[in-house]
């Protein structure tokens, strides 16, 4: 090669040198992955931007937030079956545990790794009709009732009818007085059910676009977004006088998040849940939030409403979920009672 | 017995009541369907613009809401198209249908030689096999390639070295810390459209194969042709027709397929959902406008599908009968 030649190549040489060290010195970029349930669809859409915008701003890093939704024990499911979470955000604590159980990609005692057991907002489940309240529904006892046609999601497939389900035991557990009126109240509950769809949003559409059933247990929030969606003059919220207080809980997926090199950026996301503005758009989005300043501004928004825990009443999800939910569990021996 | 018309013992009546039936049944089972997904694509926003214009009272709209629910409903093209998320599903569909269809009509051509042109034991439980896409659910073929590929599946449970703390790595592990995914990931989507679109191309070759029988070939190769000559110039053009309509109907389901890739999918939002994957969460969003968009996106290429295969039909008559 002359000389000649090489002085030629000498600055493109350099240039690319430059270019190299610039693109080292530039901010890294990540992706994470949020695998959660069906009714925070529209939360994560509005919270996800503002989590890219507000890392941006502390750290220069670039995040990317990718979603997917989908039926609580379906999704956890995906993710001990492979599906790369770097956070999971699901329904209740018993779809993580079957993950970190599963899995062993994160320690099981995951729950006690984040304020309010790792809740960053809560929920509970409320009544809603159609408007003006024909049936005159105003507690849990009128869903017994032989003309009132009730519309949930099956308990063994979806995390919301887990919750209502429980919910209503609870109420006939503190009406009746013993566990056996309980469970003849929640089979009398089951006896108006139609149809069980397998997710939440399934239910919706049975109870909206069907026009089948004159009560749907539902989600606070989702109550919420179907009024505003669809029309305050078609449906209204009733509060019963007490109801369970729902705890979608989350979590980082250690092994992922180590593998992806995501750690910080996962952690710092669930952190933000927590944050003043994470909880606002909670809030926003119709979830209780923890934070009590930021539940004070958003007193308002609430329906006051008794409301008890899985783990006063129940014993906490891993004596609940097999004891009402597993195969042959209550639930299944009530269903089977009530098709023979 | 009463005098039947022609050379046919039906009663008169038979034939006007059937073809009657049948037209009902298409128009309410499959027209009306297909025009409610045009119209509430085109329209959806034709109820929220007449209740603005009448919420201004005494004005008039500018144009007659026919075509003010056109311009709204080709807005809602133009807002559905530019969002990334559609956009990544239609590529994702288009994608897979691109590497499914050259695939299958490759093996559908490879199975159909060998069942027509040669006789061997077991061929009829390979003509069965063939079939066995057609016989199992999609969510079943989907639950397949979770069993064999995912985390807790056969690719977990095959050694393929040995780890830091000595015990045995697997295959499955091997290529989860390279990045390797097959299930919840565009592989497994292809690979489950691939299983589910597999029969089309042999099934519609077989039978065309075998009428034809082996005279040409065997013509053509004592004429000298080499193997390949052979096959482009005188098998290819015998079933060509015949091909090109299993190629079609493979592309249809490729580009339509449900069940299977949503149980490979894992639902990540512009990466892993393809066309119909999308609709159904868009619907779900409440999105109706856009999910009715998209649906009559799909539902475009179907018709053009459609179109193209009716013509094909007809060729391929042609070709059988002259």
């Amino acid at each position: 090669m002359s000389s000649h030649s090489f002085s030629l190549l000498k600055p493109l040489l350099v240039a690319a040198g430059l270019a190299l060290t610039a693109s080292f010195a530039q901010a890294a970029s990540y992706e994470l992955l949020n695998v959660s349930y069906d009714p925070t669809r529209e939360l994560y859409k509005e919270f996800n931007p503002a989590f890219v915008k507000y890392y941006k701003a502390k750290t220069g890093d670039d995040v990317t937030v990718k979603q997917s939704h989908g039926g609580s024990g379906g999704q956890a499911r995906a993710v001990i079956d492979g599906l790369d979470a770097d956070v999971v955000t699901l329904a209740l604590a018993y779809d993580v545990d079957a993950i970190a159980q599963k899995t062993r990609k994160f320690p099981e005692n995951w729950q006690t790794r984040l304020k309010h057991n790792s809740a960053p907002y809560t929920s509970t489940i409320v009544f809603l009709v159609r408007k003006g309240n024909p049936k005159k529904v105003k507690d849990w006892d009128d869903l017994a009732r032989e003309d009132v046609k009730v519309i949930t999601p099956n308990p063994k497939t979806s995390g919301g009818a887990r919750w209502n389900y429980l919910a209503a035991w609870a109420y006939g557990l503190e009406k009746y007085g013993s566990e056996a009126k309980a469970r003849d109240f929640v089979k009398q509950i089951f006896k108006n059910v139609p149809v069980l769809d397998s997710g939440a949003r399934g239910s919706t559409n049975t109870f909206i676009q069907r026009g089948l059933g004159d009560v749907f247990l539902a989600w606070e929030n989702e109550s919420f977004l179907v009024i505003n969606e669809l029309g305050k003059d078609k449906f209204e919220i009733v509060v019963p006088s007490l109801s369970i207080l729902a705890e979608p809980t989350v979590t980082v997926v250690d092994e992922v998040a180590k593998k992806k090199g995501t750690e910080k950026v996962a952690q710092a996301y669930l952190d933000y849940l927590y944050s003043r503005e994470g909880q606002r758009i909670a809030a926003k989005h119709y979830y209780r939030p923890t934070d009590p300043e930021v539940a004070k501004e958003y007193a308002k928004q609430f329906l006051k409403v008794k409301l008890i825990t899985i783990d006063d009443v129940f014993g906490g999800w891993k004596k609940a979920q097999p004891e009402h939910f597993g195969d042959g569990g209550e639930f299944d021996k009530i269903q089977a009672e009530l098709h023979r | 017995m009463s005098a039947a018309p022609g050379h046919t013992l039906e009663p008169r009546w038979l034939k006007p009541v059937l073809i009657t039936i049948a037209l009902l049944f298409l128009a309410v089972f499959i027209l009306l369907p297909l025009v409610t997904i045009f119209s509430q694509a085109l329209s959806v926003n034709l109820q929220d613009y007449l209740a603005a214009a009448l919420g201004y009272e005494g004005a008039t709209p500018e144009l007659p809401p026919l075509f003010a629910s056109l311009g709204e409903g080709t807005s809602v093209y133009r807002a559905a198209l530019s969002d990334a998320e559609v956009r990544a599903a239609i590529r994702l569909t288009l994608l897979t249908a691109l590497i499914c269809v050259p695939l299958n009509t490759f093996f559908g051509v490879l199975l159909a030689w060998a069942v027509a042109r040669f006789e061997f034991r077991g061929k009829n439980f390979l003509v069965s096999l063939i079939e066995l896409p057609f016989a199992i659910s999609p969510v079943i073929a989907g639950l397949i390639f979770i069993l064999i590929f995912g985390a807790s599946g056969w690719l977990n449970m095959i050694p393929f070295g040995t780890q830091a703390d000595g015990s045995t790595l697997t295959l499955y592990q091997w290529m989860d810390a390279r990045n390797l995914k097959v299930v919840f990931a565009v592989p497994g989507i292809v690979l489950a459209t691939l299983f589910v679109t597999f029969p089309f191309v042999a099934r519609e070759l077989i039978p065309l194969m075998q009428e034809m029988g082996k005279d040409d070939e065997e013509a053509a190769l004592t004429l000298g042709a080499s193997g390949w000559q052979l096959f482009f110039r005188v098998t290819l053009p015998n079933i060509k027709w015949g091909l090109l309509y299993g190629v079609i109907l493979t592309n249809a389901r490729a580009i339509g397929e449900f069940g299977a890739v949503a149980v490979v999918s894992g639902n990540v939002r512009g990466e892993t959902t393809t066309m119909p994957l999308y609709i159904e969460i868009l619907y779900g969003e409440y999105q109706f406008a856009t999910a009715f968009a998209v649906a009559s996106l799909l539902t475009l290429i179907a018709l053009v599908t459609l179109v193209v295969k009716a013509v094909i039909e007809y060729l391929l008559q042609k070709q059988r009968t002259g």
